[in-house]
């Protein structure tokens, strides 16, 4: 069931579950720290209103930077503010930065630890029409392996807010991940929201497996176990907003009891979500785990609907997952 | 603004560029690998940064109000270690680690270990970009400072270098001085061969730059450059410095083979035998009544 104690959407599992992209999140968080700091300063890439950059552009002209269509130079001239006692937001879709502007990042922004923000749109296959071109599906891998950086991958527009706040609580670098599309909003003001800090939404006295899911596919996991539990199967659905640092105590947490595992995560599935589980499991108590994501492959164009059943990440995928690894357990 | 240049305070600077290089070569000896052409060649600019243009304090690097400089070409950072060095920023001893374990002085620069490093640098094309941030921080703040970034010729090959140029020009960042070492070698070869950046000038100001030309061994010339900088107020403006990679040592001097590898590291044709390098390049540093300043002056 709904975890009662994180005061969850209770219209979560209705047909008409309010729905709102996790970007608007990223707008009202970046202009409530606007409103709130005035260190803090926002640079985009020709994407203002796509990235929800407007409500602060038009609020804070001072303080916004249009840098035309040039991520390295924008994640280099924020590395310059962020080492100047600025807080710099940088926007532009997630295969242009952190994907284009890679090494520009390590430099200037991670290694020189410099405080900035990287915010990653369009993140997903849940870009859809736009093709695969406009899907970021790698940046979670080529930013986890950065010492020091915060990665958040906030679930709802609630949550997208909340984390856009958070990450200007530390001075090192954070990636901010957010998908374009409306998905539906799991969250409520009143859940709490800790950094590094994983959350079990569907609980359960005796899983035999726990699903940890990223983003706004954290839904669609809790689709597949409410499915699930009516055909008698116990699982976890553990909610995992930050990917680094990973919440090591929760892993063996909400493994401990079920003993098997099944990743979630519109990303690749190496180097994201679930090599990041792996890679703790494999070190400590080692066990079964099914990966969903794009398994080694590039999408296409298609509605995100589609493309999710295509390429085996829709919510049948994901209840047969949890049933194969729990096959694996015995 | 940076101070009068008067006679006497001139040949201290020339004597204080020719100190550096001689710190210089036993220094990329001792490190064992580096990159000599470039530091040499910028000896004369770095030594008229610390010890007449920068508004610093290297009792205290992180004073706020302090001008910045940037080194883009990380590479060349001995020349900054040397010119720290000898303004105080840490002891002249601690040259020796350089590119060692555990030194402050890294093979190319960091930021967060060497107080007095602006910037982490060595991947070409992205100090201009990250003055162009510290000097929006100064505008926002209405602080004073001025930023100044050094730059190669070489990276202005790649697209991150025009990025930052094209954005510096639309901001008219009047408090961002820009130092391109002109030395026309890179490490493939001669910048016209490898890459045509000429018409080089013509370039910045079509992009809104304004542009001057010194001598860069000419310390009078470069601080009068300085001070018309600070004088333009509609744009941010560039000194193309024409400088001679490894000026000062015949034998190296105009040589790209020289671009990335320390004295006594291999035989280069036309240099002394192995394992006198260093003692020949000291040797035949020429010394200021030698003549080591500009070498386009009446």
């Amino acid at each position: 069931m709904l975890n009662p104690d994180l005061k969850l959407n209770t219209k979560l599992f209705d047909k008409d579950v309010e729905v709102k992209p996790t970007r608007a999140g990223y707008g009202q968080g970046l202009l409530h720290l606007g409103e709130t700091n005035p260190n803090v300063v926002a640079l985009c890439a020709d994407l203002t209103e796509s990235t929800h950059n407007h409500l602060f552009a038009e609020k804070f002209p001072e303080r916004y930077f249009e840098m035309g269509v040039a991520e390295q130079n924008m994640a280099a001239v924020a590395a310059g503010l962020g080492v100047s006692g600025k807080i710099a937001f940088i926007s532009s879709y997630a295969t242009f930065s952190p994907g284009k502007n890679w090494e520009t990042l390590r430099t200037t922004c991670v290694y020189n630890q410099a405080n900035v923000k990287i915010a990653g749109h369009h993140a997903g296959i849940m870009t859809g029409p736009d093709g695969a071109t406009h899907q970021a599906t790698e940046d979670i891998a080529i930013t986890r392996c950065w010492p020091d950086i915060h990665i958040y991958v906030p679930c709802d527009a609630v949550e997208a807010k909340k984390a856009t706040i958070a990450s200007a609580e530390t001075a090192l670098p954070v990636y901010l991940r957010f998908t374009r599309d409306k998905t539906p909003v799991i969250t409520t003001e009143e859940t709490p929201f800790e950094v590094s800090k994983l959350q079990d939404f569907w609980t359960n006295e005796n899983p035999q497996a726990t699903i940890f899911a990223m983003g706004y596919m954290t839904y669609y996991a809790l689709l597949a176990a409410k499915e699930l539990e009516e055909e008698g199967i116990q699982t976890l659905v553990v909610n995992a907003s930050t990917i680094k640092p990973l919440d090591e105590e929760g892993v063996a947490q909400f493994t401990a009891k079920s003993q098997a595992v099944v990743t979630v995560e519109d990303h690749q599935v190496m180097g994201g979500l679930g090599g990041a589980i792996a890679e703790f499991l494999a070190k400590t108590t080692p066990l079964p785990i099914e990966f969903i994501g794009l398994q080694n492959t590039f999408a296409e164009a298609g509605s995100p609907k589609e493309l999710l059943e295509k390429y085996g990440m829709d919510v049948t995928s994901i209840k047969e997952a949890v049933k194969k690894v729990i096959a694996r357990k015995k | 603004m940076t101070g009068d240049l008067y006679e006497d305070k001139l040949k201290e600077l020339q004597h204080k560029a020719n100190e550096a290089r001689e710190l210089l070569i036993p220094m990329l000896v001792e490190a064992g690998s580096g990159h000599t052409a470039g530091p040499l060649g910028m000896a004369d600019i770095f030594t008229a940064f610390y010890f007449h243009i920068l508004n610093q304090d290297p009792k205290n690097p992180d004073w706020a109000d302090r001008d910045r400089l940037i080194l883009s070409n990380g590479h060349i950072c001995p020349i900054r270690y040397v010119s720290m060095a000898q303004a105080g920023y840490f002891p002249i001893e601690e040259l020796k680690t350089l590119r060692k374990l555990n030194s402050r002085l890294q093979g190319h620069p960091h930021r967060t270990i060497l107080p007095g490093v602006e910037t982490t640098s060595g991947p070409l094309g992205e100090g201009i970009s990250q003055g162009i941030g510290i000097a929006l921080a100064a505008r926002l703040d209405k602080k004073k400072y001025y930023t100044y970034v050094v730059s190669s010729d070489g990276e202005h090959e790649e697209g991150n270098t025009w990025e930052a140029i094209m954005y510096a020009g639309k901001m008219k960042l009047n408090n961002l001085t820009v130092v391109v070492d002109r030395n026309n070698i890179q490490i493939d070869g001669f910048t016209e061969d490898v890459m045509p950046l000429e018409p080089f000038r013509a370039k910045y100001e079509a992009f809104n730059w304004d542009v001057l030309e010194v001598d860069g061994h000419n310390i009078r010339a470069f601080v009068d450059a300085i001070n018309e900088a600070h004088a333009i107020y509609e744009k941010p403006t560039v000194i193309i410095a024409h400088t001679i990679p490894g000026k000062g040592v015949d034998f190296m001097e105009k040589d790209f083979r020289w671009h990335g590898m320390p004295p006594d590291l291999q035989d280069v044709s036309g240099a002394p035998p192995k394992g006198q390098q260093a003692n020949e390049a000291l040797k035949r540093l020429r010394t200021l009544d030698g003549k080591i300043t500009s070498e386009h002056e009446a």
